[in-house]
């Protein structure tokens, strides 16, 4: 399987030479590719027979806003005590492309070599706006629509971008990150109104876990036992 | 001659051919559907958004949640990306208890689909005959994990605990004399794998009881055959995966493809139908059924002769024994760290698929290094098939929408997530 996938990276980086970036982690490839060339790549990765990827598995948005930050510093908790600081995110780590927030993912299937690829979209906040892959493979209909429902990245030349999980009327996109976990509204079913009723949200956030970054200890090998 | 004119016909969301809350918004041309607009999202619980507020090992219930017929295999893809970041495999044994549940799994999925699918068409019985054996299949599974349905059973680095050595017995009550439940019990006086392998023995002619009522019933066929017709182009450009595409007749299965856990050493065959229709959709499954049960047999025989751990002993991902705990100081921090803060991911990406028994269920993970995932993505194989209900329904009758609804083994808690 690795060395499929190194000739695979390789066989795109080739093809595609300074447009596009292709890492190689986990033993999966991903191609970076900058929206304007997103329809040609895809294309050339459809219909050309060293890649012939006839399948679009799924489409997803990534909102990198947070990315690497943490609710709670291990090194002055032990002063502060248990009081953990969770209000005061700040970040650790940091991408290559900070300015850019969003990120769309494709992952696509060769049935005939039997491959799997990621393609990555990085996208300003300014200007949420990416190609539309309807054309090429059908399945990206709901998975764009999807997108566009939870991040409101706008897909251009979709035949029919609504909201597809969300309520009727719904304000927002909610897997942004800061969209509360909690929603902004709640309903209930006004008996007086006769009807249902949408008031603002009266539950508060709790953090129950505070997310911390760990340098990652070095992972053993399985078999061994420890005491 | 009386006027025809087209009319939009509201499907749901409380109808019980819809498998769940789905609203069909459906244009008619007399009673041939012109355009089906599914509208989903009604079961909706932003399943991937708690994920991201959680450490890891407390989204393993949520997982359960998604495909509420099909829990083990939902898990089974969930823990597989976690293993893969953190570079752990799972003992031999506990893959092989994988594989075995999965296709425990996949019987249960198979019989919910058969049932429901052939009660929508009009056949009452085969309803009932698969629930029978489903109350089985269920049976193992809270003998394994202590629940019915929501097992939370696989873990990173193995499953919770071994199979046990004995099964839960039926007490007489007011309902159930002695002599009755004598008989009830008959097939639980020894383990679990006892119980499973007299079970892989029955299920066979079960299969020959739903075959024999529903494969060449003239009524079925009429239902089924040349309903919701695909083809193989089709179904790869629809992002079809599992039965959906093997019933259009591309050999796909991951199991074989790109095998995980243990599939490469089982001996199993991959059903593949010809004419990408409803029937073939039908006898695809039916077939699917039959191996899982071989490749049931072939566990049952393995876990019998290969005792051994079925969890990882690398307690900075696994949590200690409670006996260690209770006399280790070193446990009981690993013990406390892991059910406080959780164990950190590396950084970056991984997707990761199983074939689950609908179709390709995908794990996509992000991670910047933290104790819960940064996003997690879940590719849920109903999704893409129902995305294609439109084109599978336009041009067949109001009544065939439920049929192939009921073709697609659709469950809302994977669909809405």
């Amino acid at each position: 399987m690795s060395k499929a996938v190194e000739a695979l990276s390789a066989r795109i980086q080739a093809r595609f030479s300074d447009d596009v970036a292709v890492h190689v982690a986990f033993d999966e490839v991903t191609v970076e590719v900058p929206a304007a060339q997103l329809l040609p790549v895809a294309q050339a990765l459809r219909d050309e027979e060293a890649f012939s990827f006839e399948e679009l598995i799924d489409i997803c948005g990534v909102d990198l806003l947070t990315y690497g930050e943490t609710e709670w510093d291990t090194v002055s908790a032990s002063c502060t005590g248990f009081s953990r600081g969770v209000d005061r995110p700040h970040k650790v780590k940091h991408l290559p492309h900070e300015e850019l927030r969003f990120a769309v993912i494709y992952h696509l299937l060769s049935v005939t070599n039997n491959q799997r690829v990621r393609l990555k979209v990085m996208l300003d906040e300014a200007n949420l706006v990416v190609d539309s892959v309807v054309g090429l493979w059908a399945s990206a209909d709901w998975y764009e629509r999807e997108a566009f429902d939870l991040f409101g990245v706008m897909f251009k030349g979709h035949p029919d971008l609504r909201r597809l999980l969300t309520d009727y009327g719904f304000i927002g996109h909610p897997f942004r990150k800061d969209f509360p976990l909690q929603g902004n509204v709640e309903m209930r079913y006004d008996a007086e109104k006769r009807r249902v009723v949408y008031e603002p949200v009266s539950i508060e956030l709790r953090t129950l876990v505070p997310r911390v970054i760990r340098e990652q200890y070095p992972v053993k090998s399985v078999t061994e036992g420890e005491g | 001659m009386a006027e025809i004119r087209n009319y939009t016909l509201n499907f749901g969301p409380q109808h019980p051919s819809a498998h769940g809350v789905l609203r069909l918004v459906l244009e008619l041309d007399g009673e041939t559907i012109e355009r089906a607009d599914p509208h989903i999202g009604l079961l909706h619980r932003a399943t991937e958004k708690l994920a991201e507020t959680k450490p890891y090992n407390s989204s393993i219930p949520y997982m359960d949640r998604l495909d509420y017929v099909s829990m083990m295999c939902n898990e089974h893809g969930y823990v597989l990306a976690l293993e893969k970041m953190l570079g752990i495999t799972a003992p031999e044994r506990a893959q092989y208890i994988r594989v075995m549940f999965d296709e425990i799994t996949r019987i249960l999925n198979h019989c919910m689909w058969l049932g429901a699918h052939a009660l929508d068409i009009g056949a009452m019985t085969v309803f009932l005959y698969a629930f029978r054996e489903r109350e089985d299949l269920m049976d193992a599974y809270e003998a394994v994990s202590g629940a019915r349905l929501h097992a939370a059973y696989y873990r990173p680095g193995g499953v919770y605990r071994d199979l046990p050595d004995s099964m839960p017995k039926y007490e007489p009550s007011k309902w159930h004399n002695q002599k009755e439940v004598d008989r009830l019990n008959e097939n639980r006086q020894g383990s679990l794998l006892d119980f499973i392998e007299d079970f892989t023995r029955r299920f066979p002619t079960y299969i020959d009881e739903y075959e024999t009522l529903l494969t060449d019933n003239r009524i079925w066929k009429q239902r089924t055959v040349g309903i919701g017709v695909v083809s193989p182009e089709r179904a790869l450009q629809m992002g079809f995966s599992g039965p959906m595409i093997r019933g259009s007749g591309i050999e796909w299965d991951l199991r074989k493809k790109q095998p995980y856990a243990v599939y490469d050493k089982v001996d199993f065959d991959i059903p593949v139908g010809v004419n990408g229709d409803c029937y073939d959709r039908y006898l695809v499954r039916i077939e699917e059924m039959r191996q899982s049960n071989r490749i049931i047999k072939q566990c049952v025989d393995w876990l019998r002769n290969n005792p051994g751990p079925v969890m990882l002993d690398d307690h900075k991902h696994v949590p200690p024994k409670r006996e260690e705990m209770k006399s280790n100081m070193e446990s009981l921090i690993h013990h406390f760290k892991l059910f406080t803060e959780g164990y950190s991911l590396p950084e970056g990406e991984v997707y990761t698929a199983v074939e689950h028994p609908k179709g390709e269920f995908g794990i996509y993970l992000v991670s910047d290094g933290a104790n819960k995932p940064y996003r997690l993505k879940i590719r849920a194989p109903g999704f893409a098939h129902l995305a294609a209900l439109d084109e599978m329904s336009r041009g067949h009758m109001l009544a065939d929408v439920v049929a192939i609804i009921g073709t697609q083994d659709i469950v809302f808690g994977e669909v809405d997530r």
